[in-house]
């Protein structure tokens, strides 16, 4: 069922995504431990987090050097100054009733827009990232709507959250959770975010069906729920599509265990946060030289590599993310490529039988992988000076012996034979012996074997100009 | 009126060589202050074994000839908003009726590391919302100079606790005025000092972007030196900045340049108050200074720019007391929170903090923030500019710091009248501009106060002129 309402028409998803810091010591205005998980309630809280009147907010730098590094990873547009923002509402998760966090409007500067992440042929847009404190955490009995008390833990509060909104560009719920599977990767990429940790990712979702109206959905608790309340609200809503009104705007809570969403309050009565400017944190200056060293340290995530290679180096997608994987072994390519290689090449020779062996070498980081030698190797394969055999045993020789090109290449007779009458000679001696002849007709499995034993007698002759022969032979 | 108190640099030296003993005097001084406090009621809370046990710890170094504190033994009270741990910090407020905070703000640490003493907490309108302090949920406090007179507010405590000789030194905290309009009306010194030059670290706020901690005294130098222990940068408030020192005063004013503002003695100005601080003026004139009057723009914006953003800043700031965490709390183990939250905001919060979180409510709400808010934040920026080009004529600009003689306690006004008459008090706040009230004289056996404002960062100029201006006329004496 899932998957026909998934592929409906005129599905419109926008994502909010609110990712925690969790790289980070301390929470994003005080000195509070931030390892709140598996802790006593109420444990890791201080004056400033508890909201003890006349304690202010102290910016944790380093929450604004990881929530750049999301932007510049995401390609967002970031300004030279931003602001906080009171974000006021009553809540008992809000130690002071209101939320330190940004705004864009009437002023405010988040701090990074327009941005964009590409999800395989389409280009889905972000609208902003903001830099926000996390609420505390209630507990109910039961469920929210019958509960008699909740409770109240504090230890999450003021946890550096970075928000991240979406323009409404996904078109099916599977895409939506594609998405987020991707930002995770980027977060913890990036080194900012374990995205595996509960509650480190949420995601709320809005939701329209043929123009319909827009309904938000808060409470998803993980990727896979996702997926889940999307396809349900999709199918609720166009349940309506068509009848007089359709579907109300509202903000819809997903309740996981009866997997169903529950109204929470229509939009007419929608709260008015009364944003202003946080007085107790002065503007902060983002100087071109904070941004040049949060480019500096910040590692390059594989996803935002990928895509790198396919535009710079032309290699497909699906080598592009196999080369840009491991870190490690993404910097022996561009090495490689920049030692001279070229990048199909390497990356092919990389990703090959030997992915394992390049990964652990590069992880190992002991010189036995030498770029420059990769770099003759491959000439040497070009130039028809050694086979493919050769210089897979002399690579592998590379890496377990830790010796150079140099030195083995001697060992290894290299040298291509390409006389055609010679290997003709030992296509013929092979289809004498093997009684796999009639089965390499058609089994390209037989056939590749034969071209094996014609290279075991003779391991320089060219490779495929025996199998053009032995084609031509068993074909007659 | 009682003998003149020595300065505090005397005192200290009397403690350091063992002339008086401090343990002595201070168990002396909180024995007489509920005497009278009895009629004034200037302190909420008195903290008789912190203090004596601090003047004792004093005495014993004294004695092994330690080197002490520049405020060794010197009483000092504190508003009631301002953070000392394990006393009682309400605001005036019912709300906060037992609340304890668990940290000193960084201005009582600041005191204490110069071996201050810290007497008590002091009588304030509820949140710093008022200028009479008849606002306060624990009762009005009353001006010694006349206890059917209202001491100013909102620090109104602090004054009139330095005013009657209860206390040596003071700590208010100065929004629009609040340190300034009760040192007017009850006879002494008070500082609001440029924003940004003392930690908010432990004031409870009112409205973050105005305010900052003030300083009471009868004596200028003692003002000075309390304005030197408390300010300079304090990593813990993001909006302290590192302020040249206050400058020794050189005591001569001669050549300076002084600006009477036309503006500050405008409709509601009083006769007598007028003629008082104009006569003090001349004194300025006697002195050497060029005297002369002028005019600051966009003055007619500041009241109502003021109160749109102090309300703004209050309606959020005062959010958090909701009594789940802390504080009074008159709804326990309900289910639905938002009821209450809103019987006991109901039932503790006073009616003018009710009407400022309204108001504040109302000119932060969608619609209404670009008409309000920000035209009242662009008004700002008019008077910011405004006095740029003042300073550049004047070292000083003069006016009364209140138009009025202090009200009569329980007199009838509508709050717009009673905001009216924090007309000359609330630019330095919108401007972030140091601003210090000087007594003037007496009118109608009632106080009136000379405000003098400089350029950012000029304290040095207003202690100096301040100091000029002691010395012509003298200390003025305590009521008691």
């Amino acid at each position: 069922m899932s998957k026909r309402v998934a592929v409906l028409d005129g599905v419109k998803i926008g994502l909010e995504i609110h990712c925690q810091l969790t790289a980070l010591k301390t929470k994003l205005f005080c000195s509070c431990s931030s390892d709140y998980r598996d802790k006593e309630p109420n444990e890791l809280v201080c004056p400033t987090c508890f909201g003890i009147p006349g304690t202010l907010p102290l910016l944790n730098e380093r929450a604004v050097e990881y929530a750049l590094r999301i932007a510049i990873a995401l390609g967002c547009e970031v300004p030279q100054r931003t602001s906080f923002y009171r974000k006021n509402y009553f809540y008992p998760d809000l130690p002071k009733n209101f939320q330190i966090s940004q705004y864009d409007k009437a002023g405010g500067v988040a701090i990074a827009s327009a941005g964009s992440v590409r999800l395989e042929e389409k280009r889905v847009r972000v609208r902003r990232l903001q830099l926000e404190e996390d609420p505390g955490k209630l507990t109910y009995e039961g469920t929210i709507d019958k509960s008699p008390y909740s409770l109240v833990d504090y230890n999450r509060a003021g946890i550096a959250l970075v928000e991240i909104v979406t323009e409404p560009d996904f078109e099916s719920a599977r895409e939506a959770k594609t998405f987020l599977e991707k930002l995770r990767a980027i977060v913890e990429g990036l080194g900012v975010s374990d995205g595996e940790l509960e509650g480190a990712m949420r995601c709320d979702a809005n939701v329209s069906v043929k123009g319909g109206a827009r309904v938000e959905i808060k409470n998803i608790s993980s990727f896979k729920e996702v997926e889940k309340a999307l396809n349900y609200e999709i199918l609720r809503q166009s349940t309506f599509s068509g009848t007089e009104g359709g579907a109300e705007a509202e903000t819809r809570h997903w309740d996981e265990r009866r997997s169903i969403t529950i109204s929470l309050r229509t939009k007419e009565g929608e709260q008015d946060y009364r944003y202003f400017p946080e007085p107790d944190l002065p503007t902060l200056e983002l100087s071109p030289e904070f941004l040049r060293r949060v480019r500096e340290e910040m590692p390059e995530v594989s996803e935002v590599k990928a895509e790198r290679y396919q535009g710079e180096f032309g290699l497909t997608p699906q080598m592009a993310k196999e080369v840009a994987r491991d870190a490690k072994v993404a910097d022996f390519f561009e090495e490689v490529v920049s030692k001279g290689a070229k990048a199909s090449d390497a990356a092919n020779w990389i990703t090959g039988e030997f992915r394992e062996e390049v990964r652990t070498a590069a992880a190992s980081g002991d010189g036995r992988l030498k770029a420059g030698d990769l770099v003759e190797l491959l000439k040497m394969l070009e130039s028809k000076e050694a086979t493919r055999g050769q210089a897979k045993e002399i690579f592998r020789g590379m890496m377990t012996t830790g010796k150079g090109l140099a030195e083995l290449g001697k060992s290894t007779r290299t040298g291509v034979v390409l006389d055609e009458s010679s290997i003709t000679g030992l296509v013929e001696q092979v289809l004498r012996e093997s009684d796999a002849v009639e089965k390499a007709k058609s089994d390209p499995k037989a056939f590749n074997y034969l071209v094996g034993q014609v290279l075991r007698l003779e391991p320089k002759a060219d490779a495929k100009l025996v199998a053009k022969t032995l084609a031509r032979k068993i074909k007659r | 009126m009682a003998e003149i108190s020595p300065s505090v640099a005397e005192l200290v030296r009397r403690v350091a060589s063992q002339e008086v003993s401090c343990e002595e005097k201070t168990i002396h001084r909180l024995a007489r202050i509920p005497r009278i406090d009895r009629d004034i009621h200037a302190f909420l809370h008195l903290a008789t074994d912190r203090a004596t046990k601090k003047a004792r710890e004093i005495d014993r170094r004294a004695k092994k000839g330690e080197r002490l504190g520049r405020l060794a033994g010197v009483a000092i009270a504190v508003k009631d908003n301002i953070c000392v741990s394990a006393m009682p910090a309400t605001c005036g407020s019912k709300i906060l009726e037992g609340f304890v905070p668990p940290y000193d703000a960084t201005v009582i640490q600041r005191i204490e590391a110069e071996d201050g003493i810290v007497l008590g907490k002091t009588n304030m309108d509820e949140f710093a919302m008022g200028n009479t302090t008849q606002a306060s949920a624990f009762g009005p406090t009353k001006n010694p100079w006349n206890l059917e007179r209202v001491p100013g507010g909102s620090s109104g405590g602090s004054a009139a606790a330095v005013s009657a000789g209860m206390s040596t030194l003071a700590l208010g905290t100065d929004t629009g005025g609040s340190v300034r309009c009760p040192a007017s009306f009850c006879s002494v010194l008070g500082l609001k000092p440029t924003y940004g030059t003392v930690s908010r670290y432990g004031v409870i706020p009112y409205a973050n972007s105005l305010e900052q901690v003030g300083q009471f005294a009868r004596r200028v130098s003692d003002l000075a030196l309390l304005y030197d222990v408390v300010s300079g940068h304090d990593p813990r408030d993001s909006t302290s900045v590192t302020s040249p020192k206050a400058r020794k005063s050189s005591g001569g004013f001669k050549g300076k340049r002084v600006g009477i503002v036309t503006e500050f003695f405008g409709e509601g100005t009083k006769d007598g108050v007028r003629r008082k601080v104009l006569d003090a003026s001349e004194k300025f004139r006697e002195m050497g200074a060029k005297v002369e009057e002028t005019h600051v723009e966009s003055m007619e914006y500041a009241l109502a720019a003021y109160y749109v953003i102090a309300m703004a800043e209050a309606s959020s700031n005062l959010s958090r007391y909701d009594g789940v965490r802390y504080g009074a709390s008159t709804e326990k183990g309900t289910a639905d929170w938002n009821a209450a939250f809103a019987k006991t905001r109901t039932e503790c919060f006073g009616p003018e903090v009710k009407r400022r979180i309204l108001l504040g409510s109302y000119v932060l709400s969608a619609g209404y923030y670009e008409a309000y808010y920000l035209k009242a934040q662009s008004a700002r920026g008019l008077l910011r500019r405004a006095f740029e080009k003042a300073f550049k004529s004047y070292d000083i600009l003069l006016g009364p710091t209140m138009p009025v003689l202090p009200p009569r306690i329980g007199e009838k006004v509508t709050p717009l009248e009673d905001y009216m008459i924090d007309i000359n008090t609330v630019p330095a706040n919108l401007v972030g501009l140091p601003a210090l009230s000087i007594p003037a004289g007496f009118v109608e056996g009632l106080p009136v106060g000379m405000q003098l404002m400089a350029p950012h960062f000029g304290e040095h100029l207003l202690f100096e002129a301040a100091q000029s201006y002691e010395d012509a006329v003298g200390v003025p004496g305590a009521k008691e």
